[in-house]
Order: structure tokens, then C-alpha cells, then sequence
């Protein structure tokens, strides 16, 4: 079996090598991270202490819209495909993804659809500053021109998103090796099949919603304005069918990561296969039918508002479920824990406040008062960093001895996780109390009230920011040498990833291994 | 490990839970909860607040907890063999089981405060509070009385970019207003939120309403304050660039004091008609239109008039100098490009003073007096 392939930057161009591919993600969202990350640090450093010193209001506003949206369709979706290259056709003993050359397309749209996105930034009038979620009327009457190239950005993305969940529902359907029956897949590739049927379910109705911006900016349609007998909100209705199923894309996976660490490090086999593959059904399902929970606010009719507040907090049992499950993992295993593990426990705990903060968000006389102020973000922060980016990186420590061939710097790897795990909840756990007394979201400057949990929550964001240079210097120093690993990398794994060499050769299961 | 000893073990790991919380009172300082209410429905979301607080707190510090004694002690170096149980169903119902029933404990609570919520009925007095870029405009839908509130003055100046003043020194930064609106204490206050542009959300925490300001539509919601005093709060929905700087300011006052100031706001609406009549003395039209151009004008063309980026000057400009009176008036009262039509919230005398003043300002010079009888709306 030969490895052979195009070498230099023709290699990267015209691979169809879904690790390569797999690398070419993870890569760019490592990049996408960085730069959302940059923009965070802006907003902390105008945030550090009352008044207004670094920036003015307007582009401080385009530094929380860029970042979210950076974050979200730049970071985690893209790392999370990342993984799924990489680790979905090994898993189920696959020789490579089901549509190759589609797949050298859905990764090669995004950088292109990222620099578009940036370079609003640049142009005149500045770049998008009506936030990530982009509510009508501010982001089509009021919203600066270059709000078409950011639809344009949002299109090419949820192209390459589609492209990646068809890729990865046809490899899971058809190419699992001989005796891989659905019920014996990983974890991580059930999260990710049900993730992909969510993605091709809403990135279309993300599309439908930039399209209706498009014609009302350009070509005299008023489906989001009262003036031409549209509606506003009909807006936030078609954006949250899209973004709440959006936030289980970007966590279902991360919920298959951590799967698949805690039984290595526990030394013990997940507890409940079988009822934590119901209970992401049962998470992606719900994930359609409490969409107005974001929107508490806008006037709805009681009985819409008793609805979605009870179908929200249905989440929590499926959620708990998980949570259970995992403690019942670990519960008389044998653990040790290294890096990965590390990552993975944090998440268990801090994904679990994020969580219950969602079910105090999700009931919505409560979320009267929490609702657009600081308690929101710093809810979604503990699931989307503490939750999804601790599970990316945890995954990333967890697989790249296999990638590479060599291991990581496990005392480097020990310090990268405290200083991130300490720093984190220094950035992030005070903006609760910002939010409870009152401060809302989005704004760049703050009465005094707030000015010493804004200036705590500004240091932990310096060091969690630095801290993932660290992280950068870990990878590429592993990358470049290091004790080799041995094919099971860890003590006895579970998967089929462990039976091949590390690093994983080119070319892996030619011939379909069997599974008993 | 025998049982009791676990007991013992699980009891010390709450213990250090508990003290974990006590930070809490050390900072009491500090705002950590949400802000009680000075309204019945309230409190009964704070309440409700507290309730799902304890739930998830204790339903935290229960499962950290066994995850803590699972991390302390099934450690592979403490030399245990891992055990190899999985699936119960019986487990498995009962952790199902438990969540949904803490769910329909937090619903009860919660319908019952959602349905009072929504009550706006027989109410006393209605606000329309309608959301502009970047201010309230109040109408007692009553009595007539309306007004516009703007950031404070001392506020806008601390809050500009580089200002070089403390915020620290001002008293309610970005808390504060021109115009308050006043109420009565014990009254059903109906509050109409609309929007003149793009969507704001009216927010009071401490009279537990928050609704958005949506272009086109009307939305209906309520409170009645049980107290006296000053109740301050913020636009809550992203609305461009001065978001952050549209405060909301409620006074709560007794029943006396609040037909005080709507007869005082009847009488000056009346002077401001009868002002539009008279002819009035140019420094009298200066010291009025500099008021009215700080409030309103200065935030595009700036203090000295040389506007800045997308804004233009008005120093030495053409309508504001060797231009006709005619259009200057009409320009501020119609608006052009990014400036908003100033018609709907300029009266006619501070229509003529502010032109006037930026006629005569900025070294503009022109000696020109604009009288109100000269705006025609
Ligand atoms: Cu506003």
C-alpha cells in the first residue's frame, strides 16, 4: 500500500483524502478561533473599565457581531467537521468518505466565505453591527452596505455546511465495515449522523432568512417590515428555526467526543450506549419545537409562551440523562487522568452550569429578567466554550498521537488545561452577576455598578486568550517530534482508530475489517 | 468502603460545597442576585428565580458531588480494578423520571406568574413609550403630556469616546435622563412599547418589565410600583450604535405629587404654544437652540460643529451660513441620509433657536434670528 500523493501546496488543493481534508478543517478553525479571538480581546479591553477608551460604540458592536459569528460558523462548526474527517471513516472502518471530491469542495468554500466575511470589515460604513443573530429591521433598512457581502458569506458557509452533513450521512449509511450495525457505531458517529439530519434541516431556512434580507435591502420586498405589511418578528421566528437547532449542532458532537474520552480514561465502557443514543435523538428533536424561547420578549400570546417554556425544559431530561451517564461512567472505573481527561471532566462539570442556566433562561417569566442581559451570555459562553471548545480541544489532545504519531507534551498539555480551566470561569462566571443586576448584552460601556466584575471577567479573558497560544505551541511542537506513540496511543481503548498505526497511514482500511 | 464512611465522606464534600457559596456574603457589596422588585408580580418572579436557583444548586452540588467522590476515589492509582456494570433499566427510568418531575415543579410557579404577567387589564394610566435611535419618547395617552428623554448631560459627555472625564464622578452614569417619567405609587401603569425604527426593548429591572419596541407594532405589558422612588433602566435590544446609551428613568410618586407634574407638563406644553406666537430676542433664541443642539444635534456634528466621518460640518457650511432660511429649517425638520426627520420632536420655538443658534454658532456668524412664526410645519 503506497502513499502516494501530490506533494506540496497541490497536495492541500486537490486532495479528496479525508485526512487531509480532516486536517485542513481543523486547521482553519483553529485560525477562525484566533481571529474571533482577537476580536474578543477587543471587546474585553473596551469592557475593562467604565467609559469608553479603545474603540467607539458602533465598531465595538461589529467586534460582538464578528465574533459570533466567527465563532460559530468559523470555529466550532468547522472543527467539528474537522473531526468528523478525520475520525468518522476510521471509526467505522471506512477506506475514506462516501463523495471525496465534494469534500475537497466543502472545505475549499470556506476560506474564501470566511475572508468575504472579514472583509466587510474593511468597507465603507464598516462591517456588520447589528449582532450575530441579525434582527430586522436593523440588519436591512438600517444595516451598512456591507451587509450584502455578509449574506453572500452566510450563503457560501451553509453551502459547504450541506455539502459536509450529506458527506457524512451518506458515509455512515453506506460504508461501514461488514458487522458495524448502527447499534455498535461510537458514540461520536451517532452524534454526528443525528447532527448532520440537523444541519441539512436548517441551514436551508439560515439561507431562506439572508434571502428575504437580501430582496427587502435590495429589491423592494417588506417581509420584515410593517410598512409594507411584513413583520419584524417573523424574522426572529425564521432565524431561531435555524439557531436553536444551530446550538445542538455545535454540542451534539462535543457530547460524542467526551463519549468517547471518559471510557478510555475511566477504564470502564459507557454506561448507557443505548439510552445516550435516545437521548441525542431526543435532544435533536426537541431542538425544533422551542425556537421562541429566545424571543420571550416580542409580545407572543400567552399560550404560546406557556408552550415554549414547557417544551424547552423537556430538554433537561434528555440533557440529564447524559450528564448520568457520564457520572455513571466514571463511577467505580479505574481513572487516571491525562490531558484529554482533564478536558473532558471540566466539560462534564462546566457544560452541566451552562445547562442549568438554560433551564432557568427556558422558563420565560423568569427570562422577563435575564432575557439580553449579561446572564444570557455568560450562559451560552459555559456551553459554547466551556461545553463545545473544551470538547474540541479535549478531542484534539485525545487524537492527535494518532494523527501525528507522536505525543503530545503531557506536562505543556497539564499546564494549557489550569490555565484555561481557572481563567475561564475568571472571564466567565461573573457575568451572571453582571446579568442579574442588570447589566444588559451588546453594550460597550456600563454605569459604575458594574465596573468590578466587568474588570475581573476582562483579566480572565487576557489569560484564557493567551492561554491558547500555548495551546498552538503544544500542537505544533507535537507535530514536529516527540515520544512516538504506540498504535493504542492509550491503555486499552475502545474503536477501530486504535488498530491502525500511528500516525495513520494515507490510505486505511482498503479491505473492510471485520466486526464481531 | 462501608457505607457510613461514604456518608461521611459524601457529608464533608457538601460541607466544602457550602463554603464554597459563603463568598457570597462576603461581597455583599456587590450585586450577585437578581434585583428584588417593588412590584407584586415582581416578586413573584424573583421568587420564582430563587425557587429554580436552590433546585439547580442542590441538584449541582448532588451530582458534583458524587462526580467529586468518583474522581477522589476510583482513581487506577489507588490500585482499583475498574467495575464493569452497565445499563440498568431500572437506574435509568429513575434519573429519567426525577428531571421530569423537578420540570413540573418549576411549571406550576411558572404558569401561575406568566398568567398574572400577561393580565394587562383595568388598568389606571396607559405610556405609550415608543423607541427611537437613540431615545424614549413618552405619551400619557390620558392627559396628552409628551416628551422625549435623552441621555443626562453629564453622562454624554463622560461617555464619549476618549472624553477624558471620569465616569466614576458622575452620578448615575449612563443610569440618568432629561425627562423622567413620572408616575403614581399603588396605580396600574399600562406601558405601550413601539418603535419608530429598528426594534428596542423597554427595561426596568426593578419594575420586572422588559418588551421589545418593534417597528410597526404595538405591545402591551404593566406594572404597579408599591413604592416610592427612582426606578432606572436600559434599552435592552441591540439598536445600532448608541445602544448603550437610551436609559430608562420611572419616578414612582404619591398621587399629589404626580397631578403636580402633569398639571406643571399641561402648563408647559401651553407656554410652548404660546411661545410659538411671540417674537423672540435673539439671545433668547441662542441660549434655547444651544440646549436643543446639545440634546439632539451633537452627538453627529460634534460640540465645536466640524462633525467627523460620515457626518458633515456645520462650521462654515452652506446651509448653515450663506444658505436660505428656508431650507436649513426644512432640512432639519424633514432630514436627509443618515439624519433622522427632527419634525415629530421639535416644536416650532425650538425649531427657530436651534437654528439660529447654528447660524450664529461655531464662528458661523451670519446674524440671522430665525422666529418660530418662521417654521411652518
Ligand atoms: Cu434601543
Amino acid at each position: 500500500m503506497s502513499d502516494h500523493k501530490p506533494t506540496g501546496i497541490k497536495r492541500w488543493l486537490f486532495t479528496t483524502n479525508h485526512k487531509d481534508i480532516g486536517t485542513l478543517y481543523l486547521w482553519f478553525a483553529f485560525t477562525m478561533f484566533l481571529v474571533g479571538g482577537a476580536m474578543a480581546m477587543i471587546i474585553r479591553a473596551e469592557l475593562m473599565q467604565p467609559g469608553m477608551q479603545v474603540v467607539d460604540p458602533l465598531f465595538f458592536n461589529s467586534m460582538t457581531t464578528m465574533h459570533g459569528l466567527i465563532m460559530v460558523f468559523g470555529a466550532v462548526m468547522p472543527a467539528m467537521v474537522g473531526f468528523a474527517n478525520w475520525m468518522v471513516p476510521m471509526m467505522i472502518g471506512a477506506p475514506d468518505m462516501a463523495l471525496p471530491r465534494m469534500n475537497n469542495w466543502s472545505f475549499w468554500i470556506l476560506p474564501f466565505a470566511g475572508t468575504m466575511l472579514v472583509s466587510t470589515l474593511f468597507m465603507e460604513g464598516g462591517g456588520p453591527a447589528f449582532g450575530w443573530t441579525f434582527y430586522a429591521p436593523l440588519s436591512t433598512t438600517f444595516a451598512p452596505k456591507s451587509t450584502d457581502f455578509f449574506i453572500f458569506a452566510v450563503h457560501m458557509l451553509g453551502f459547504s455546511s450541506i455539502m459536509g452533513a450529506i458527506n457524512i450521512i451518506a458515509t455512515i449509511l453506506n460504508m461501514r465495515a461488514p458487522g458495524m450495525t448502527l447499534m455498535k457505531m461510537p458514540l461520536f458517529v451517532w452524534t454526528w449522523l443525528i447532527t448532520a439530519f440537523l444541519l441539512i434541516a436548517v441551514m436551508p431556512v439560515l439561507a431562506g432568512a439572508v434571502t428575504m434580507m437580501l430582496t427587502d435591502r435590495n429589491f423592494g420586498t417588506s417581509f420584515f417590515s410593517a410598512a409594507g405589511g411584513g413583520d419584524p418578528v417573523l424574522f426572529q421566528h425564521v432565524f431561531w428555526f435555524f439557531g436553536h437547532p444551530e446550538v445542538y449542532i455545535m454540542i451534539l458532537p462535543a457530547f460524542g467526543i467526551v463519549s468517547q474520552i471518559i471510557p478510555t480514561f475511566a477504564r470502564k465502557q459507557l454506561f448507557g450506549y443505548a439510552s445516550m443514543v435516545y437521548a441525542t435523538a431526543a435532544i435533536a428533536f426537541l431542538s425544533f419545537i422551542v425556537w421562541a424561547h429566545h424571543m420571550f420578549t416580542v409580545g407572543m400570546p400567552v399560550a404560546a409562551e406557556l408552550y415554549f417554556t414547557y417544551a424547552t425544559v423537556m430538554i433537561a431530561v434528555p440533557t440529564a440523562v447524559k450528564v448520568f451517564n457520564w457520572t455513571a461512567t466514571m463511577w467505580k472505573g479505574a481513572m487516571t487522568f491525562e490531558t484529554p481527561m482533564l478536558w473532558a471532566v471540566a466539560f462534564v462539570f462546566l457544560f452541566t452550569i451552562g445547562g442549568f442556566t438554560g433551564l432557568m433562561l427556558g422558563v420565560a417569566p423568569a427570562d422577563f429578567q435575564y432575557h439580553d442581559t449579561y446572564f444570557v451570555v455568560a450562559h451560552f459562553h459555559y456551553v459554547l466554550v466551556t461545553g463545545a471548545v473544551f470538547a474540541i480541544i479535549a478531542g484534539v489532545y485525545y487524537w492527535l498521537p494518532k494523527w501525528t504519531g507522536n505525543m503530545y507534551d503531557e506536562k505543556l498539555g497539564k499546564l494549557h488545561f489550569w490555565l484555561s480551566t481557572i481563567s475561564v470561569n475568571v472571564l466567565f462566571f461573573p457575568q451572571h452577576f453582571l446579568g442579574l443586576a442588570g447589566m444588559p448584552r451588546r453594550i460597550p460601556d456600563y454605569a459604575i455598578q458594574f465596573a468590578e466584575f466587568n474588570f475581573m471577567s476582562s483579566l480572565g479573558g487576557f489569560a484564557f486568550g493567551l492561554s491558547q497560544l500555548l495551546f498552538l505551541f503544544i500542537v505544533i511542537k507535537c507535530i514536529k517530534g516527540g515520544e512516538k506513540a504506540t498504535d493504542k496511543v492509550w491503555d486499552n481503548p475502545e474503536g477501530l482508530e486504535w488498530t491502525v498505526p500511528s500516525p495513520a497511514p494515507y490510505h486505511t482500511f482498503e479491505t473492510a475489517p471485520q466486526i464481531k | 468502603m462501608s457505607a457510613s464512611k461514604t456518608m461521611k465522606k459524601i457529608g464533608s464534600l457538601l460541607c466544602a460545597g457550602l463554603v464554597m457559596l459563603l463568598p457570597a456574603t462576603v461581597f455583599a457589596d456587590y450585586k450577585l442576585n437578581m434585583t428584588p422588585s417593588v412590584t407584586a408580580v415582581g416578586q413573584d418572579i424573583y421568587n420564582l428565580h430563587m425557587i429554580i436557583l436552590w433546585i439547580v444548586t442542590i441538584v449541582g452540588i448532588l451530582v458534583f458531588g458524587v462526580i467529586i467522590y468518583s474522581l477522589i476515589n476510583h482513581r487506577k492509582s489507588k490500585g482499583v480494578t475498574p467495575a464493569t456494570f452497565h445499563e440498568s433499566a431500572t437506574v435509568e427510568f429513575v434519573w429519567t423520571v426525577i428531571p421530569f418531575i423537578i420540570l413540573v415543579i418549576i411549571a406550576v410557579p411558572a404558569t401561575k406568574t406568566l398568567l398574572a404577567i400577561e393580565d394587562t387589564s383595568k388598568s389606571d394610566i396607559t405610556i405609550k413609550a415608543t423607541g427611537w435611535q437613540w431615545k424614549w419618547e413618552y405619551e400619557y395617552l390620558d392627559s396628552g403630556v409628551r416628551f422625549f428623554s435623552n441621555l443626562d448631560k453629564a453622562s454624554n459627555e463622560a461617555r464619549q469616546v476618549k472624553s477624558g472625564k471620569d465616569p466614576r464622578k458622575v452620578e448615575n452614569y449612563l443610569l440618568d435622563v432629561d425627562n423622567p417619567i413620572v408616575v403614581p405609587v399603588n396605580k396600574k401603569v399600562r406601558i405601550l412599547t413601539t418603535s419608530n425604527d429598528v426594534i428596542h426593548a423597554w427595561w426596568v429591572p426593578e419594575l420586572a418589565v422588559k418588551r421589545d419596541a418593534i417597528p410597526g407594532f404595538i405591545n402591551e405589558s404593566w406594572f404597579k410600583a408599591e413604592k416610592t422612588g427612582t426606578y432606572r433602566g436600559q434599552c435592552a435590544e441591540l439598536c445600532g450604535k448608541d445602544h448603550g446609551f437610551m436609559p430608562i428613568v420611572v419616578n414612582v410618586v404619591s398621587d399629589s405629587e404626580y397631578s403636580d407634574w402633569l398639571a406643571k407638563q399641561k402648563k408647559a406644553a401651553a407656554d410652548a404654544d404660546a411661545g410659538a406666537g411671540k417674537t423672540w430676542s435673539k439671545a433668547d433664541l441662542m441660549a434655547r437652540g444651544k440646549e436643543v443642539y446639545e440634546k439632539n444635534c451633537q452627538a453627529c456634528h460634534m460640540a465645536n460643529g466640524e462633525g467627523g466621518g460620515p457626518f458633515p460640518a456645520l462650521k462654515g457650511s452652506k446651509v448653515a451660513t450663506t444658505g436660505p432660511v428656508a431650507a436649513h429649517i426644512d432640512l432639519v425638520l424633514k432630514g436627509k441620509g443618515m439624519m433622522p426627520p427632527f419634525g415629530t420632536q421639535l416644536n416650532a420655538v425650538d425649531t427657530a433657536a436651534v437654528v439660529t443658534f447654528e447660524r450664529n454658532a461655531f464662528g458661523n456668524n451670519t446674524g440671522d434670528v430665525v422666529q418660530p412664526s418662521q417654521v411652518s410645519k
